[in-house]
């Protein structure tokens, strides 16, 4: 197994230190795996660091995705009646990791697949596929036992979502045991939802600084250059989700099939998003 | 985790301080939630704790709820099966019709104290929507009801009595359309709304300390059975029978007799077409344990981790996980887990309706499938509790349907 593929926290590090470098926030693509079948989705993943993409949240496939609104909830039934499952989702990612040593890639889901998976089987083969980190949406830090001590025991990083409803009294919990960067939900919501306020967000930005050094990226809302630009000037990265699997579902033919539109689509949007967010501190 | 494990002291001491009935409950929910949930622990701790809240409870139960509910002889269907006596639990006498409203009062006297000022649930066969919508009635909170479209179609007259009740019926069209689905869609109305917004789930399933509170308001009713079966026949009873979907009402009459050794205890799930043919809801019988809706508990899924719909005739019990608590019960080994299918129900919901004048609902039916079973085998000296957790007038189209009956 050569070093250039396997995930782990330093290659989220290293693409924090380099934005840090180049004096600018970065662009959290999220995509479903799978979505919307796993020859598409790979075209998609493979076209996304060229477009601009600084790091990449893959979403693992779920049934019952309770913390997401209907676009992303809807991504994930299109890749599970494709067949996706979580053996593929992992060689999407290695056959991704095969061509780029360096993008950072962030599983993000639910927990019950990885508890069916098996904790550490799936800790050591998503780490030889090249996962660097993962987000589990149903795991705060009561149940770090879980996944998220294993995690960071594996090397990877265990990324929290923070909320408008942490408190400086939940903050502290929350950032224990986390690593490579803390992920800001803007709103208190599904994905996909309304956005939050400048005001609301340096706010929260303030409050965050308080409790980690960690680079902070702020997502749910966002859905235009303008907003990834706005969220770009506070925050250390921006991430879209929902904006970019709705490209996805706009871009299929009436069956639901993938079209040549598809990759070339979802890399337009991505593009509009990296120039927003490259341009916002000039 | 097997029966070879050592027997507690006691099977009433669960959950732990983090919500856990041995290797199943916990808190498996999304950040956005965690404080509110903290917040609801601490609440309802100190509810317990304050006599007040206790009379308050007390009062609705009598004069809102109707509580107690008899415990009653059913002498033509012992006679019938010509072995055990039957005795019902007749929660189904409960104000709407079912065991849901001693929970719907608990949670909701519970969200005034707490301050909150919307109140939302979940809804399958509509009895713990109505239940809900009721008690927001009676407290003037407005209330927001998620249903699965399917339940929507096949329960007609539980959406109507709910809009009458000043409730709002949002269905849901996602996933399998059905209990799980509307669950789901609460969770996301709750982490918008968190501020303002109690979810009174309506199972004793869901992050912690739902599991627990919904169960202890339950107990209420096994609480009864007890002091009525001593007064009855001067001994506790040999058997216990309820029907589980998430379980709720099982679990309020099984766990106040949970460590008295010589009461056996069967709860009964759903085998819908029969649990070999893969279209039923009997997750203790042949699901896993898994992570679903706040909690660690036996569900049923692929080899993927993916939730596979669950399928029954009662759509109360139309459910693919069960309360955390009967999942622990079961791997002990304290309670004995079986499955009806749906013409064993229809034939139990007949005779019952036929031989005791009572039109049960479908998901007692099951408890009662069981009891058909059971009781001839049993010698005429020996007494069976069977809870009575609905009345089947909601039922009515479901049941004319399956037999061919055009109304």
């Amino acid at each position: 197994m050569s070093d250039a593929i396997i995930g782990g926290k330093d290659r989220i590090e290293k693409r924090f230190a380099k934005l840090k470098e180049e004096g600018r926030a970065g662009l959290v693509t999220f995509i479903t795996a799978g979505d919307p079948d796993p020859e598409a989705s790979f075209e998609i993943l493979k076209a996304l660091p060229e477009a601009g993409a600084d790091i990449i949240e893959l979403g693992m496939p779920f049934t019952d995705p309770m913390a997401d609104g209907p676009a992303i909830q809807e991504a994930s039934n299109r890749a599970l009646a494709a067949g996706m499952h979580m053996r593929k989702t992992l060689s999407l990612v290695r056959g991704f990791r095969d061509q780029d040593h360096e993008t950072p890639i962030i599983l993000m889901g639910y927990y019950n697949p990885i508890y069916i998976y098996g904790v550490a089987e799936f800790l050591e083969d998503a780490r030889n596929a090249g996962v660097d980190g993962l987000i589990v949406v149903d795991l705060p830090p009561e149940e770090d036992e879980e996944l998220c001590v294993p995690t960071v025991e594996k090397g990877l990083s265990f990324i929290r979502l923070t909320t408008p409803t942490s408190d400086d009294k939940r903050l502290p919990k929350l950032v224990q045991n986390t690593s490579g960067f803390v992920y800001y939900v803007s709103v208190a919501g599904v994905t996909g939802a309304g956005s939050a306020s400048n005001e609301q967000i340096i706010e929260a930005m303030e409050r965050l600084r308080r409790h980690t050094k960690l680079p902070i990226a702020v997502g749910f809302g966002i859905k235009t250059a303008a907003q990834a630009a706005e969220v770009a000037r506070q925050a250390d990265a921006a991430v879209v989700g929902s904006a970019i699997v709705s490209k996805i579902a706009e871009s299929l033919d009436e069956n639901g099939k993938a079209t040549d539109k598809t990759a070339s689509m979802v890399t337009g949007l991505v593009r509009e998003l990296a120039n927003g967010v490259r341009d916002a501190r000039k | 985790m097997t029966s070879s494990s050592p027997k507690p002291n006691s099977y009433r001491t669960l959950p732990d301080t983090d919500g856990h009935f041995g290797n199943y409950g916990g808190r498996f929910v999304a950040e956005t939630l965690m404080p509110l949930i903290l917040e609801l622990e601490q609440a309802y701790k100190d509810a317990k704790n304050d006599p007040e809240f206790q009379k308050e409870l007390d009062y609705y139960l009598k004069y809102y709820v109707g509580r107690p509910s008899p415990l009653y002889f059913a002498e033509r269907m012992t006679a019938e099966l010509g072995g055990a006596k039957v005795y019902f639990k007749r929660d189904e006498l409960n104000h709407t019709g079912a065991h849901k409203i001693n929970n719907c009062i608990g949670q909701i006297l519970l969200a005034m104290r707490m301050g909150k000022t919307r109140i939302i649930a979940e809804t399958g066969a509509g009895q713990h929507g109505v239940a809900t919508a009721t008690v927001c009635a009676r407290f003037g909170l407005p209330c927001t009801v998620y249903m699965g479209a399917k339940d929507i179609e096949r329960q007609s007259p539980n959406v109507f009595r709910m809009k009458l009740l000043g409730a709002e019926v949002k269905p849901v069209e996602s996933g399998s359309r059905s209990l799980k689905d509307a669950m789901n869609e609460a969770l996301r109305d709750w982490v918008t709304n968190v501020e303002d917004t109690f979810y009174i789930i309506g199972t004793a399933a869901g992050p912690h300390p739902y599991p627990e509170l919904v169960r202890d308001f339950q107990c209420v009713i096994g609480n009864e059975a007890k002091e009525q079966i001593m007064e009855a026949e001067g001994r506790l009873p040999d058997l216990l029978v309820a029907a589980i979907g998430g379980g709720s009402n099982a679990i309020g009459l099984f766990h106040p007799f949970l460590d008295d050794k010589d009461v056996e205890i069967t709860g009964v799930e759903a085998a819908g077409h029969g649990v070999h043919t893969g279209k039923h809801a009997a997750s203790l019988t042949a699901g896993a344990p898994g992570v679903l809706h706040g909690n660690r508990t036996y569900l049923l899924m692929d080899d993927d981790g993916q939730i596979t719909e669950a399928d029954s005739i009662s759509a109360g019990l139309d459910y693919p996980g069960i309360g955390p608590e009967h999942s622990w019960l079961k791997d002990i080994g304290r309670v004995n887990y079986v499955a009806i299918t749906d013409k064993e129900a229809l034939a139990a919901f007949k005779l019952c309706s036929e031989c005791e004048g009572i039109i049960p609902a479908l998901e007692p039916s099951h408890a009662l499938a069981h009891v058909i079973k059971i009781a001839p085998t049993m010698s005429k000296d020996k007494i069976i509790i069977v809870n009575l957790c609905g009345r089947g007038d909601k039922d009515i189209f479901t049941v004319a349907e399956a037999l061919g009956v055009k109304l």
